[in-house]
């Protein structure tokens, strides 16, 4: 997957670089040119204007945990020391969504003020990381796509159970709908690419995976990610100090339960 | 407090304000008024704040009635009201009387129209807004929209009625307009030149399955030229994304706040209140501008929107 990636990354600047004189219609004053190197934490940083009154920082082409460190001590430091115009952001793998109030800043304005913030990311103390627990009954009713997934890599759905469960996963981020958490890293042995036509409704609880990712979602709606368990857990509740089970950066394992202690947990 | 009884509750009414801004971290997007603009005007016709909430009905209009009277004000699209069989003009103050009875029909023009009362339809806010997103049933009245039999509570009105109308500039200014304005979105070199050709000289057509979340388009197919791939990330409200099969999805205020499929254009801020008016069947073009004019575009939007001359008396 990360080869691809990589692979793809690489396709992806030979053609904007290709793309831009190609292009009539392309107007300079929206290009923007990629920044220049400075400090460790900032190489590689790169700003693309996503509409009139966001501005997208990227740290890379990659999935990886260093990339998405910078995106959580970026968010951190933005979330303790707020940008006055700056009204919402949308942490990602590897890149951070700043939506702002174009009446108050432009991009430039902006992009300057947030590569003074990427100046002072290696000194961002992250929260500490806070260990999850996800019991989680797999297969039958509530997983199933579980038979599918393990057949097609040749195992048993049991073996798929203990290898979703043997891995301690990171929180990339919250995002989709409210309390989803994007889990990674799925074990390269269970990396199982999206149903090819998406479910009407996947159920509230519902465990699923979508290539080398994994994730249960909170409410009950239209998904197509394989669907291999459920757990009792909510995972979003508005009723809640802490309205989502999961905060961003924290560790998160699945335990096997029945669907007796499922049901037990779902009451309680 | 008064009350609303909800006799009928149209097609899909919902209990909107200017939605919550600032939680993108936990996954919630802003939802709000699909057209703030016409919620914004509503809402100073009575003379409550802006950001007051009120009530967003989609195509099909409910019947409400007010046993205690209300100060009310109907905005955006054109459903056909009529107060006590009498018909009434949009963007303007109306004073019900105590026993009035609201019936709107089906739209004669744009997708939504705004029913704003002084004082505000009170529900518990969710992060701080009064804003319902269906999908996840959360904020506004339960978290669904209204049903026949529904009891909406009104904030008190504390001020006397007065005659108030919109001014003739700025409902002119919002005037159905066949084209979306957009700036390039963040993939938008990932499509072939002929794509992006195409995207721009093409006229889309918003299909039947467009909601609050997003506005499915029909016609000219767009490819890429650089497929698959892509790294979930944020997203941005109207951003135009385009999905395998190549007819592009305009992404709106129940949007998830993060996806995977790229993003060829992104609707200017200064039209989305038109995309709220959008119906199925509509036909809609592209024309692209750089973001120093969709800028200019917003700020003269503004700079009408707070004009001493907007609120007729």
């Amino acid at each position: 997957m990360f080869a691809t990636l990589r692979e793809f990354t690489r396709s992806v600047h030979q053609t904007r670089v290709e793309a831009v004189p190609r292009y009539p219609e392309w107007n300079p004053a929206v290009l923007y040119t990629f920044p220049k190197m400075r400090t460790p934490m900032t190489d590689g940083a790169r700003f693309q204007p996503a509409s009139d009154q966001s501005l997208l920082v990227y740290f890379g082409q990659q999935i990886t945990l260093d990339a998405n460190q910078r995106v959580r001590k970026l968010l951190r430091l933005l979330e303790l020391e707020p940008v006055a115009g700056i009204r919402n952001l949308h942490p990602a793998y590897c890149s951070l969504l700043v939506n702002f109030d174009a009446l108050k800043s432009s991009h430039s304005e902006l992009e300057t003020i947030l590569r003074g913030y990427l100046d002072r990311l290696e000194a961002v103390r992250l929260p500490e990381q806070q260990k999850r627990e996800i019991p989680a009954c797999y297969g039958g009713e509530f997983g199933p796509d579980l038979n599918e997934v393990a057949a097609l890599h040749g195992m048993t759905p049991a073996q798929a159970i203990e290898l979703h469960a043997s891995v301690t996963y990171v929180v990339y981020f919250l995002g989709f709908v409210p309390g989803f958490a994007y889990l990674g890293e799925l074990p390269e042995a269970l990396a199982t690419p999206r149903l090819a036509t998406p479910r009407r409704r996947a159920p509230s609880g519902s465990v699923g995976i979508a290539g080398n990712q994994t994730g249960v979602y909170p409410f009950a709606m239209p998904g197509g990610w394989r669907l291999i368990g459920r757990t009792p857990i909510a995972m979003f509740r508005p009723d809640r100090n802490n309205m989502s089970f999961l905060s961003i950066g924290d560790r998160v394992r699945f335990t096997p339960i029945s669907s007796a202690r499922f049901a037990a947990l779902e009451n309680a | 407090m008064s009350i609303i009884h909800v006799k009928t509750p149209g097609l899909l009414t919902t209990v909107q304000d200017l939605g919550r801004e600032g939680f993108g971290p936990i996954g919630v997007s802003p939802s709000g008024a699909a057209d703030p603009i016409s919620l914004r005007l509503g809402n100073r016709l009575v003379a409550n704040a802006e950001s007051a909430a009120g009530l967003e009905m989609t195509l099909l209009g409910g019947t409400f009635l007010f046993l205690e009277g209300a100060i009310l004000a109907l905005t955006g699209s054109d459903f056909g009201a009529t107060l006590d069989g009498a018909s009434i003009d949009l963007w303007k103050s109306v004073h019900v009387q105590p026993g009035g009875t609201l019936r709107l029909g089906a739209t004669r023009s744009g997708a939504r129209c705004y029913l704003c009362v002084q004082g505000g339809i009170v529900v518990t806010p969710f992060l701080g807004s009064g804003s319902t997103q269906i999908l996840t049933g959360l904020g506004g009245f339960e978290g669904r929209s209204l049903r026949k039999g529904d009891v909406l509570h009104i904030g008190s009105a504390t001020r006397s009625f007065r005659k108030k109308t919109i001014s003739p500039q700025v409902l002119k200014y919002l005037s159905p307009h066949k084209v979306l304005r957009v700036t390039p979105g963040p993939q938008m070199d990932w499509f072939s030149e002929s794509s992006r050709r195409a995207f721009y000289a093409g006229t889309y057509r918003v299909s039947e399955q467009s909601n609050r979340m997003g506005l499915r388009l029909k016609g000219t197919r767009v490819s890429q030229s650089a497929g698959g791939g892509m790294i979930t990330e944020g997203i941005s409200l109207g951003a135009v994304q385009v999905p395998p099969g190549g007819l592009p999805i305009i992404l709106f205020v129940d949007q998830p706040t993060t996806g995977g499929y790229p993003k060829i254009a992104n609707v200017i801020s200064a039209d989305l209140h038109r995309v709220g008016q959008l119906r199925p069947g509509d036909e809609i073009q592209f024309e692209q501008v750089t973001l120093e004019i969709a800028r200019s575009l917003l700020i003269e939007q503004e700079k009408l929107l707070a004009s001493a001359g907007l609120i007729l008396e």
